[in-house]
Formats: C-alpha cells, sequence, structure tokens
C-alpha cells in the first residue's frame, strides 16, 4: 500500500449528494480492466459527451481541477457496491485524499487499503473551501496532514479532523495488514480450536 | 449484561482486542463471485500466501455470465476471462465451485442460505455489499471491498471497527398487497440512505416475525441502501424450519446442539440500541421508486414530490418525470423480475399469481431471471415458467444480469424498467436506463399494464 503522510494541491469539488460507486466507476469497466487502466473512466457517465469529448460542466474537468488530487466532496460520498475498484479510479485520476461529510462504511474501509485518504469534515467547512478554490482557481491551496490531523484552508486555517489511530498508523507507515495478521496465527488457530470443540455444528458439514 | 443478537455474534467471533472499538474477527463462511473473488484469489496467490482454510470458502459465477436461454460460459465472452480464471482458482486451492447449470449455482446471496452455507449466529463475508442479505437468517454478514476479502482469505480473519446497533420495529399485520420489500423501501424513505452507515440493523416486531424466510431475506437485502452493512432478523422456528436438511446444514446430533445456540441467539429483552424505531405496518402501501436514489421512493398512490434541491431537479430530469403528476399510470418500457433482493421462488409465485393469464401490454419487454439454477428448476416443476412465458415474459437462466448489467444485458437510453432489484442508481441498469424499483407483484402489474400501476387494483 501506498503510504500518505502529506498532500498539498488543488482541491476540486464535487459537492453532489450521495455519489454512488456505479458514478464513479460502472461496473462493465471492472470487467476485463486492469486496475491501473480504470482512471479514465472514473465518472465516464458524467465527464463525456456523447462523442467522446470532454463534458465541460462536469466540475472535474475545469482547468485548476483537472488532475487534482484533493476531492472536495459531499455526504455519503462512495455509497453503493463495494467495489473497491472505485477507490482504484479515483487514485487513477490523481486523487489521494476525498474530503466529505460523511462516507459509505465500505468505500471507507476500501480507501485506507489504498492509501486514500478519506477525511471527514463539517459541509460549512467543505462548502467554505470549495468557494476558495473557485474564487482563485489555480492559486488556492489546500493541505492535508495526516501526521498533525489537520487540514489547512486556503486561508490557512488548520482544521483539525479524526481518524482511527489504528488505520492513521497503518496509513503512515503503508503496512501490509495481512502480514501483521498472520503474525497472530497462533491466536488464531487456538480460537478456531476452542470453537471447534464448542460450535462444532458450525464446522462438520463444511470441514 | 443485556446484548442484542448483533452483540451475541459478534462478541462470539472476537479473535483478539485491537482497541479503541477494533476487533480482529473470525471469519466462518466466505463467498465468491466471479467479478470479485476471482480477482481477490489472485491477489492472494500473487502476494505468496495461502488460503486459509479453503473448506470454508464457496464460489458461484452470477456478474458478468450471460443469462440469455442455453447460455454458456462463452456467450458473455466479456466475462469469459473472469470466469476461467475463477475455475482454475478453484481447482488449485480446492474450494467449492458452483459451476453455471449445477444445482448451487445462482446469485451468491441467493445460493448461500438455499444450500445454507449460512448459519444463525455464523460470520460470512464476500466481497459484495448485498451480502447484508444472508443477515435474514440471524447471521453477522456483510460486504468488503477486495483488499478485505484477500485478508480474509490468506487469514481467515478480519479487522473491523464495532459498529453501533439499530433497530427497526415493524408492529401489526401487513395490508394485502405489500411485501417484505415495500418494508424496506418504506423504511429507506422515511430514515434515508445514509441512516444506517456504522450501523448493524436488526429488524424486528410481530410483521417481520410473520413473514416467511426469504421475505426476510429481501429486508435485510436493503439494508447497504439504508446505509448498513449488516442488517438481521432473530432466528426462530421459521428460520430452523428453512434450514433443516438443506445441503450444509447441521445433521442429526449436530442439528440439535446447533438449535440449542440458535435459540439463544435473539436479542434480550433489556437489550439497548443506539437507535431504536417503530413502524406501524398498516401504514406502509405498496411502493415505488421515482429518483435515482432508493430513498426517492413513494407509495404507488401518491403523486411525484415537488423538487427540494437540486439533487431532486436532476434525478426528474434524469428519470423524465415531471413533479406533481400522478406516479401511477406512468408508462413503461422494460420489466425485471429478478436480482438478489427478489428472485427467490416466492417472488416468482407472487408475480405469477399476479398475471394469472393475462398479456404483458404491447410493447413492453419483460424479463424474469430466477435467482438460482435450483429456482429455476423448481419454478419449472410447478409450471411457473410456462405462466410467464404465457403471459409474454422472457425466462432466462439464472444471474444477476439486468440489476447491475455487468454482462452487458441491459435497459437501453431512455428506456423505463419496473425492476424488482435494489439500486435505481443513475446508468445501473444501463447508460440512460430510468429504473422504478418495486416488488415482484408490482412489477407484475406493470408489465400487464404498460405503467406502474397499484397491484391492489388489478385483482
Ligand atoms: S443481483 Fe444485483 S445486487 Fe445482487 S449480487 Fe447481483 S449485481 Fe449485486
Amino acid at each position: 500500500m501506498q503510504p500518505f503522510t502529506t498532500v498539498t494541491g488543488i482541491a476540486a469539488p464535487l459537492l453532489w449528494a450521495n455519489v454512488d460507486t456505479d458514478m464513479i466507476i460502472p461496473v462493465q469497466r471492472l470487467v476485463g480492466t486492469g486496475r491501473d487502466g480504470l482512471g479514465p473512466h472514473g465518472f465516464e457517465r458524467f465527464r463525456y459527451l456523447p462523442d467522446g469529448g470532454d463534458n465541460p460542466d462536469f466540475p472535474l474537468n475545469r482547468a485548476p481541477f483537472k488532475g487534482a488530487p484533493i476531492l472536495l466532496a459531499d455526504e455519503n460520498f462512495g455509497c453503493g457496491s463495494s467495489r473497491e475498484g472505485a477507490v482504484w479510479t479515483l487514485m487513477g485520476m490523481g486523487l489521494r485524499c476525498v474530503i466529505a461529510p460523511s462516507f459509505g462504511d465500505i468505500f471507507h474501509n476500501n480507501c485506507f487499503q489504498n492509501g486514500l485518504l478519506p477525511v471527514r469534515l463539517p459541509i460549512e467547512v467543505i462548502r467554505r473551501m470549495a468557494e476558495a478554490m473557485e474564487e482563485s482557481p489555480g492559486n488556492a491551496r489546500v493541505t492535508v496532514d495526516l501526521d498533525r490531523q489537520v487540514v489547512v484552508t486556503p486561508w490557512g486555517e488548520a482544521v483539525p479532523f479524526a481518524v482511527d489511530a489504528r488505520k492513521r498508523e497503518a496509513l503512515l507507515s503503508g503496512l501490509d495488514e495481512v502480514a501483521q495478521t498472520l503474525q497472530r496465527a497462533d491466536a488464531i488457530a487456538a480460537w478456531q480450536a476452542r470453537d471447534r470443540a464448542a460450535r462444532a455444528w458450525a464446522w462438520d458439514p463444511v470441514g | 449484561m443485556a446484548r442484542t443478537l448483533f452483540d451475541k455474534i459478534w462478541d462470539a467471533h472476537v479473535v483478539a482486542d485491537l482497541g479503541e472499538g477494533w476487533a480482529l474477527l473470525h471469519v466462518d463462511r466466505v463467498l465468491l463471485h466471479d467479478l470479485s473473488g476471482a480477482r481477490a484469489l489472485q491477489e492472494v496467490a500473487e502476494r505468496g500466501h495461502r488460503l486459509a482454510r479453503p473448506e470454508l470458502v464457496f464460489a458461484t459465477p452470477d456478474h458478468a455470465v450471460s443469462t440469455a436461454p442455453g447460455r454458456t460460459s462463452e456467450t458473455f465472452a466479456g466475462g469469459a476471462r473472469s470466469l476461467a480464471n475463477l475455475r482454475k482458482r478453484a481447482r488449485e486451492t480446492g474450494i467449492r465451485l458452483y459451476d453455471l447449470g449445477q444445482p448451487g449455482n445462482g446469485i451468491v446471496h441467493v445460493m448461500a442460505p438455499e444450500l445454507a452455507i449460512v448459519l444463525p449466529g455464523l460470520t460470512l463475508v464476500c466481497g459484495d455489499s448485498h451480502t447484508c442479505t444472508n443477515g435474514g437468517v440471524g447471521a453477522l454478514a456483510f460486504g468488503i471491498g477486495a483488499s478485505e476479502l484477500a485478508h480474509v482469505l490468506a487469514t481467515q480473519t478480519l479487522a473491523q471497527r464495532r459498529p453501533r446497533n439499530m433497530r427497526i420495529r415493524f408492529e401489526g399485520a401487513l395490508p394485502p398487497g405489500v411485501t417484505a420489500k415495500d418494508m424496506i423501501l418504506h423504511a429507506i424513505g422515511r430514515y434515508g440512505t445514509a441512516a444506517g452507515t456504522g450501523y448493524a440493523v436488526e429488524y424486528a416486531g410481530s410483521a417481520v416475525r410473520a413473514l416467511p424466510l426469504e421475505a426476510r431475506l429481501t429486508l435485510c437485502n436493503l439494508s447497504i441502501e439504508m446505509g448498513a452493512k449488516m442488517g438481521m432478523v432473530a432466528p426462530d422456528a421459521t428460520t430452523f424450519d428453512y434450514l433443516a436438511c438443506r445441503e450444509f446444514a447441521p445433521k442429526g446430533s449436530a442439528w440439535d446442539a446447533a438449535l440449542a445456540d440458535w435459540q439463544a441467539l435473539p436479542s434480550d429483552a433489556e437489550a439497548h440500541f443506539d437507535r431504536d424505531h417503530r413502524i406501524e405496518a398498516a401504514d406502509i402501501a405498496p411502493q415505488v421508486t421515482w429518483g435515482t436514489s432508493p430513498e426517492q421512493v413513494l407509495p404507488v398512490t401518491a403523486a411525484i414530490p415537488q423538487p427540494r434541491s437540486a439533487g431532486d431537479r436532476a434525478a426528474l430530469d434524469y428519470m423524465g418525470l415531471e413533479a406533481g403528476r400522478p406516479i401511477a399510470g406512468t408508462k413503461v418500457d422494460w420489466v425485471f423480475i429478478g436480482s438478489c433482493t427478489n428472485s427467490r421462488l416466492s417472488d416468482l409465485r407472487d408475480a405469477a399469481a399476479v398475471l394469472r393469464g393475462r398479456r404483458v401490454a404491447q410493447g413492453v419487454t419483460a424479463w424474469v431471471v430466477p435467482g438460482s439454477e435450483t429456482v429455476k428448476r423448481e419454478a419449472e416443476a410447478e409450471g411457473l415458467h410456462r405462466q410467464f412465458l404465457a403471459a409474454g415474459f422472457e425466462w432466462r437462466e439464472p444471474g444477476c444480469a439486468l440489476c447491475v448489467a455487468a454482462n452487458e444485458e441491459s435497459v437501453p437510453s431512455g428506456a423505463r424498467c419496473v425492476s424488482t432489484s435494489n439500486r435505481n442508481f443513475v446508468g445501473r441498469q444501463g447508460t440512460g436506463a430510468r429504473t422504478h424499483l418495486a416488488s415482484p407483484a408490482m412489477a407484475a402489474a406493470a408489465a400487464l399494464a404498460g405503467a406502474i400501476a397499484d397491484v391492489r387494483g388489478m385483482a
């Protein structure tokens, strides 16, 4: 996993509520497209015109926001399916951080697995940042600092955000969670032996 | 201390407390499908790990396979590679694969309860958000992403943060013509698509107790549309009757031991729920969605609401609807009966009962896609397929099909479809497709009328 410490750059506003994973990447693209090839298909139903050209109405197509590393989003971002391809797609578009008031649960977990940082901030702060980005396109910057757990707004305010200590550690170090869990192999085996004795019915039909 | 159904299953599966509400949970069963499963098996192999417990892993192709009558694994060429990959990895790892045409094959959340792969009190995961469906038998079942799935396959465990408890009680008797699908759509309309985020939801109350097992699966299926990864119904005699004698149900003395454990699972009377809701079953009418989010739903007797936000306006525009007009009477072009929400035998019976010798309206393309090979065979044994065919429906092979269009079976752009599936997202059934979610009976009524119609008036 790609570690995450600090990202500074342009924050692109996409203030739509309930952006679902089907909007981020249609499932058809997950059939036969490798995880590295998804970026160009991100938001394709909104991003392109029927003739394949860029849709000028799609916020991320506007000059300073194309390829921005930070996304400013609205409520329930990433709701819907469990497809991790949604995270790979956003990263393929150059994003490293999504700031939203709330996230779909599974998407939120998937972000951490890949080094895309989901940050929860109040919608008022997000709206103000979006305005600041629009007012001074190309100049305003946002910094997301995971180490200090703050988002530095375009007007220089350091707004703290909460993040799970476990997830923060893993992101800062780019930890391999499977290797970490496998160190507990003995505890897992002991649990299974105990459970097998207590709940033979859960194991016998399939074991 | 008094505990909920959820608490009991969670607590029993903690291998290690990771602090701050996190636990390393044991996972009792893993389901794989052709899209996320093949990939996860590949990732485990590439990273040099072995499957921790292949005997606890079950696979079935469902997403990227054709559902055309007489299909083979090559009919949808785009999915043939993932399926070939799934077969190869299944052989190498020794996991059970239920292949096309075999009993046991089908939509992953239909086949798991059908074979009793999922049992009360078990933990189960799948790389698919509708894994919550399996909570209908009283299991803790939830969807995860590809990396988490690889972690489970390699370790048989998963680090999760404990969600909070929510209960939704449906009390009283359901009015005629109202189904589990209407109950859950009504709840989503009332509480919103993010209400369940961070919660495990238990559905309870007399109206839930009265539901047959398959209807409980439908109820739990849309938990994720309310934002909840997990939805569940406490196991009871209905559950036990359903599971008894199924392929992977415990047998003989193991069954008796299981039953004793299962009877201790329901939430204690004093158990605390962080949120507790109550819905009167009598207030629920047949539901239909009007927008592009499952919370944009209304009783079929109502008028399309005035937009309250830019999102509402965009939804009306996409759906080609006009605020203030009755939703009933809106012309439809397609009807889809299928998906892990509503493709079980009881769903097909419900729909067939509405058809009763009548014909699908002119210009409507209507599909029935049974949820599994077993559902298909049982329905054919009852002659349901003949009723559908006689009415003008297509009778197809099991799979996800029009629910997600991963196999390129899709509703044409601009066409309007009444669908028994669970998501009415923009483009979900195909680019530009307009989806109205409803129950199987309502879908059958729409097929006959050629328009959204109140099934209660079609008798
Ligand atoms: S039927 Fe639809 S919702 Fe269910 S598993 Fe298949 S694609 Fe997902």
